[in-house]
Formats: structure tokens, C-alpha cells, sequence
């Protein structure tokens, strides 16, 4: 115990997650792993929100971010939207968001990794994000800008959206965005390469 | 001083040992950790090395995070990762290939930025790996060196004529505009009325753009004010993009081309049979092809809404594909030895449209500037690294190159120069998780302490080479803003690496 608040103190977790901790340590051995995993997870979205939001946003070129503080903190129970990021390695995070949040900032917020190359100014699809079924259609048509730009996104499927144009509504609680999984072997002119 | 513990004990998945090398960490441990951190160094600072040097960051710290609340029993160490760049300058082709009046994917700067900034990353600019320091040498001083120095050669048509003055490669000529140092002797002469750009990818669609944009749009831009200057004595009024294919295999993306279309005072000239049988083939073509040829056939097809034919034709410029065919010979003036037109093959496509083949038939084509941007090339950095030729790339499995254990590579230098930022972060960033797979299962061995930058800089000095920091970089950055301020642009860029090192030691 002793040596766990050591550790935990050494290596500054956050108290949501002192909180967790104590009934990890307490736990028999075989089972730290799992209790870990979902310390980690609470930590890694922790410390991501000091690490990943420096000055990352500061000179983007449309104000989409005005969301970028006190978001997920919504007070009135209207605006909150529940979504969930499933990332590249099929880990659901869910996020309790608000009404205005960019997905792109927001997912930045929480330390999932979507980048963000030409900050939403719509050059570039690395906000690339697959949008569930039942959200797709609620979503307001992409601009023409955003087509192109999806265009020339690896691994473009019907349901692909630039997560720096989605802002969040009501009507998309629920949602879920898949972050690609770009395959290890993955060329852009659809080339398979053969084992060595 | 070497670690006195072989990384793979760190790795045990004793649990105690992990939770006594958690101790360890909070303890006296941070100097002991650090003796055998993986020292990894990143050759070239374009996107490639950058998203490289991100991810190898990021994943490590990661799991040094996920350790501490004991949900893995990996003790990854924080990577160090050091970018040696033969400019003094950073970026690459973000700074020097992406086309001035495109500043918003510039913006990815401020990323890389970040990473830069990271004590854990440190930017070695003015370094010519492979002259200053060899790629064994740098082997030797780190865990793992990955190759991400992209594709500065540039394929050639291979026809008589190429060697004539007016005509360019369009690695040079984008160098040119985008203030490479290595290219400002270039001074192109666009005195003619007709310039032929043979290639119809985003690059020749930048230049296309470059050469016919009315110089007050391109004034705003980071453009060099010797291009700037060039381009206002242009006389080219018409541009000819031309290609080997047809309409359905044209490299460029629908960004690229929409702003053609769009350029204020030009209009498009296309060749409307160029497109016979092109609307029937769309049905079964995926939606980024079938988008963007869709443009084309509006642009070359349908009559024009009132307006738009009113623009077209007050436009003082124009440009058009010129479709199935292919450079004979560059046909010069004998006595000035000039470029004074080009002789093109007329092809056919066979039925699947992958290959074009000569139907015998020549035309020549008059025009006074050719810019052949018919694809870069990766070129071979030192004799000790594999380089397979006939593909200009590193041979590789994943990013790691073949038969050299700790040496990767990351980019065109990868795949080839092909795809736009987000091929190349996905590709960057696979070719980090493969070199962390080899730390984890043991196949890039980290154990030993390797003296990373500390030996490279002592054989640096010994060279009389003086590597610019990235705060070096900033003072660059700054005065280059500082002198863009004054005639309004973004910034005015350095044009030599002398003058580039002159502001550093200010």
C-alpha cells in the first residue's frame, strides 16, 4: 500500500484515479491487470488534456474550436450529447460532451488520437472519422470542400466525415465514431504487397 | 555509462519486479532510466521524419503513463528522438513543395512544431547525412535510425531535346517558387506565350496555377519576391497540361482541379473528344475518380450558366489538358538553343486503360517553356544502405529496411513519391509501431547505452559542421516574418543557406 502511494504520488494521477487505485492494490495479483487497464485509461485521458492541447489550436483559420474549453462540463443536462470514439484499436471511449463540440477538439480533449494536419481549415483528411448508421443521415450535408477533401482520404467509406466538421446537436447522442484503422499494408493506389 | 540493467529485465513480466522497478523510477531512478532510454535518430524533417518522430514520442510515453498505474507490464522507456535536416530550415516539403496559395496545410507546422518542442526531440538542422556524418556513423551512436529524407530527384522523360534551356523539371521549378536554396539560379524565362507542363498530377496542377494566378492573389502569399517579380513580367497566356492517359487516369485530386476551374481571369480550353465514351465509363469507378472526372466533363462539356460564360470570356489567360500523349523530342532553336516546341506522340489506350501505346502519329505543339513533372525520385543517401533502383525506394518490410537490423525508413523514401499528407502520416506512423514492436519483442536490442547525439556533435565540430537548433530555427522564422510584414505577406523566406546561417549567429 505504502508502496503504491509512492508511486502513485511519484507519477501525479490524477484523483479521479487516486480513487481507483487503492481497491486495485488491495486486489490479488492476478487481478491488477484488469484493475490497471481501466486506471490506465482514466489516466491516459487525464494527462492527454495537459499534453495535447498546448498550443496545438491557436492558429486555426475558422473558429470552430470556441468549444475548446469547458466542454464536457455542461451544466444544463439539455445540452449534453453521449457519444463514443472507438479508436484504432477498437477501444470504446465514451465521452459525455456538449451541444457546439467539435469532434475534432473534443476528441483532442480526451487524448484520442485524431489528428488534426491543416487545424479544420478543410486541407487535409486526417480528421477522417466513420460515422454509425443512425447518425450519418443527421448529420448536415458535408460542403464541397469537405467532398473533396474526403476524396482524397485513405480508406474512404460511405459513412466517412471529416471529424473537424461535425458539430455536435441533440439528435447526435448516441453516436459513435470509428477512428480508421489504417492497415499496415495499406497503398494508395490499392496495391496489396506480398509477403516477404 | 552503460545500463546495468538489460532492457529485457526491465520488460519482465514478474510483477514484482515491475512494481520494484516502479520504486525505482520514483527513487534515484530518473538518471539510471535514462543511461539506457532507446536513442533513436530521424534522418530528413519533412512530414515523414516529423509524424515519425510524434509517434515514436508519443507511443512511448504512453506506456510509461500506463505503466505507472500498473495495467502493463512493459517499462518502455521515453524514446529520444533526434531529426538531422541538411537545411538549416525545417519542414521539408511542407515548407518548399506545398504550393504558396495553399497556407492552410501549412498549418501542420504548428504540430510539428509541438513535437519539437518536446524535451524528448531535438532538431539538428545544416547536417548533410551521408556527407557530414555517415549513416554507419549514426548506427553507431543510435538504437535505431530511420531514413525519412523523401525524394529529391525527379524522373526524366528520357527524350533529345531535354537539355535545352527553357525547359525544367518541376522539382526545380516548384524549388524555384517555394525559395529552395538550390534552386534560385533557375530565373526561368517566361517571356514565351505558351508554356507545356507534361504530367497532369497536384504538382503540375500547382504550377499550372502558379504560372496564370493574377500576381496580386499570389502577392499575399510566402511566394519569393524574385518569383514574384518574374511572374509579373510573364507573358505566358496559356498553359497546356499534358498526359500520356485519358481522362480517367489523371493523377491530380478534385481540390487541385476545382481550383483551376475557379482561377480568376483564365478560362479552360479542353479538346471535347478527348472525352468520347469518358460519362459511360463513370457508372463503376469509385466516388473520389468518379467526382472528379465528373469536373472535368462539366468543365469541357457543358455550356457555361451566362455568368461563367462571361468570365471565360473576359479571361485573359487560359489552360487545358491535353490528353493521350506523350513527349517525342523537345524541339529547340538551333542558334539559341532554346526551347521552341515539343513534338508529342499521339497514344491509344489499351482496353483496360492501364498502359497507353503509340498509334505512330506526331504533332508538334509550340511553346517556349516545358516543366516535366512526371513524378520525383528517391536517390540513394549512402553506399551502405540497401536502395533498390529500378523502384527508387529503400526495399522494406513495414519500415524496416531489409537485411540492416535498427536502420527504418518512413515516406516516399518508403512507398514511393506518391499521396498527400495523410498517406504519409499513416505511413510515418507505421513505420514508428513497427521500430516498437522491435524494441518490445527484443529484435531492435536497446540494452546497451548508446551515446546518441553526444558523439555526433563531438564529430560534427571535429568536421567544422555547426548544426542549427530548432530555437536557431525560430530566430530564422522570426526575421523571415519580421521581412514578410513589411510588403505584407505571411513571410519573406531566406533565399540562401548563408544568409539562413547569418541570422542564426545574430
Amino acid at each position: 500500500m505504502a508502496a503504491s502511494a509512492a508511486v502513485r504520488s511519484s507519477m501525479g494521477l490524477t484523483l479521479r484515479l487516486s480513487r481507483v487505485i487503492p481497491v486495485c492494490s488491495t486486489c490479488p495479483l492476478y487481478r491488477l491487470n484488469i484493475c490497471g487497464n481501466s486506471a490506465a485509461s482514466l489516466q491516459r485521458r487525464g494527462s492527454f488534456d495537459s499534453i495535447r492541447t498546448i498550443n496545438r489550436h491557436l492558429q486555426t483559420s475558422i473558429g470552430l474550436y470556441q468549444i475548446e474549453e469547458g466542454s464536457s462540463n455542461a451544466e444544463d443536462p439539455d445540452d449534453v450529447v453521449n457519444i463514443v470514439y472507438i479508436d484504432r484499436s477498437g477501444q470504446r471511449i465514451p465521452v459525455k460532451a456538449k451541444v457546439g463540440d467539435n469532434v475534432l477538439y473534443l476528441a483532442h480533449k480526451h487524448g484520442i488520437d485524431l489528428e488534426g494536419a491543416c487545424e479544420a481549415s478543410l486541407a487535409c483528411s486526417t480528421c477522417q472519422v466513420y460515422v454509425s448508421d443512425a447518425h450519418f443521415d443527421k448529420l448536415p450535408e458535408p460542403v464541397e470542400r469537405e467532398d473533396d477533401m474526403l476524396d482524397m482520404a485513405p480508406m474512404l467509406q460511405e459513412n466517412s466525415r471529416l471529424g473537424c466538421q461535425i458539430i455536435l446537436t441533440p439528435e447526435l447522442d448516441g453516436m459513435e465514431l470509428t477512428l480508421p484503422k489504417v492497415t499496415r499494408n495499406f497503398y494508395v493506389d490499392g496495391h496489396v504487397p506480398k509477403p516477404h | 555509462m552503460s545500463c546495468s540493467v538489460p532492457h529485457r529485465l526491465c520488460c519482465s513480466s514478474v510483477i514484482i519486479s515491475v512494481y520494484s522497478a516502479g520504486v525505482i523510477v520514483r527513487g534515484s531512478g530518473k538518471a539510471f532510466f535514462a543511461s539506457c532510454n532507446p536513442k533513436i535518430c530521424v534522418v530528413g524533417s519533412g512530414p515523414a521524419g516529423f509524424y515519425t518522430a510524434q509517434h515514436l514520442i508519443k507511443v512511448c510515453r504512453l506506456h510509461v503513463v500506463s505503466f505507472s498505474a500498473f495495467s502493463s507490464f512493459q517499462a518502455r522507456q521515453d524514446a529520444e528522438v533526434d531529426i538531422y535536416e541538411r537545411l538549416p530550415v525545417p519542414f521539408g516539403l511542407v515548407r518548399f513543395g506545398v504550393a504558396p496559395d495553399h497556407p492552410e496545410v501549412k498549418n501542420v507546422i504548428n504540430t510539428f512544431t509541438q513535437t519539437a518542442k518536446q524535451s524528448r526531440c531535438s532538431f539538428y538542422g545544416n547536417v548533410n547525412v551521408g556527407k557530414d556524418v555517415s549513416i554507419e556513423e549514426l548506427q553507431q551512436a543510435y538504437h535505431a535510425v530511420v531514413l525519412s529524407y523523401g525524394a529529391e530527384g525527379n524522373r526524366t522523360m528520357g527524350v533529345p531535346g531535354e537539355q535545352l534551356a527553357g525547359v525544367y523539371s518541376a522539382q526545380n521549378f516548384v524549388g524555384w517558387y517555394n525559395g529552395l536554396p538550390s534552386c534560385q539560379e533557375l530565373n526561368p524565362d517566361l517571356s514565351c506565350e505558351t508554356a507545356v507542363i507534361l504530367g497532369q498530377g497536384n504538382v503540375a496542377l500547382d504550377i499550372a496555377r502558379i504560372l496564370l494566378s493574377p500576381v496580386d492573389i499570389l502577392k499575399k502569399t510566402d511566394i519569393t519576391q524574385p518569383t514574384l517579380e518574374a511572374l509579373e513580367r510573364s507573358q505566358i497566356r496559356n498553359v497546356l497540361i499534358i498526359g500520356r492517359r485519358g481522362p480517367l487516369q489523371i493523377a491530380c485530386t478534385i481540390k487541385e482541379l476545382r481550383e483551376m476551374v475557379n482561377l480568376p481571369d483564365t478560362r479552360p480550353e479542353m479538346v471535347a473528344a478527348d472525352f468520347n465514351g469518358v460519362a459511360e465509363a463513370l457508372k463503376d469507378v469509385p466516388r473520389p475518380r468518379k467526382r472528379l472526372t465528373e469536373l472535368m466533363l462539366k468543365t469541357a462539356l457543358d455550356t457555361p450558366g451566362e455568368k461563367e460564360q462571361e468570365r471565360r470570356n473576359k479571361a485573359s489567360r487560359s489552360w487545358g489538358f491535353r490528353f493521350f500523349r506523350s513527349p517525342v523530342e523537345v524541339l529547340g532553336d538551333p542558334d539559341s538553343m532554346r526551347v521552341v516546341g515539343i513534338r508529342l506522340a499521339v497514344n491509344r489506350l489499351e482496353v483496360d486503360g492501364a498502359r497507353a501505346v503509340l498509334t505512330g502519329e506526331v504533332e508538334d505543339v509550340k511553346c517556349g517553356l516545358v516543366i516535366s513533372s512526371i513524378g520525383y525520385k528517391s536517390v540513394p543517401i549512402d553506399p551502405s544502405v540497401p536502395f533498390d533502383s529500378r523502384k527508387a525506394i529503400v526495399p522494406n518490410n513495414m519500415g524496416r529496411v531489409q537485411h540492416v537490423s535498427g536502420l527504418y525508413c518512413s515516406g516516399w523514401l518508403k512507398t514511393g513519391p506518391t499521396g498527400v499528407i495523410a498517406t504519409t502520416m499513416n505511413n510515418s506512423f507505421d513505420t514508428a509501431r513497427s521500430l516498437v514492436e522491435d524494441i518490445d519483442s527484443g529484435t531492435l536490442d536497446v540494452s546497451i547505452s548508446k551515446p546518441g547525439s553526444q558523439s555526433i556533435s563531438a564529430l560534427l565540430e571535429k568536421r567544422g559542421v555547426k548544426p542549427v537548433s530548432f530555437s536557431d530555427w525560430e530566430k530564422i522564422d522570426n526575421a523571415e516574418m519580421k521581412k514578410g510584414e513589411a510588403s505584407g505577406k505571411p513571410r519573406e523566406k531566406l533565399l540562401s543557406v548563408e544568409e539562413m546561417l547569418r541570422v542564426v549567429q545574430t
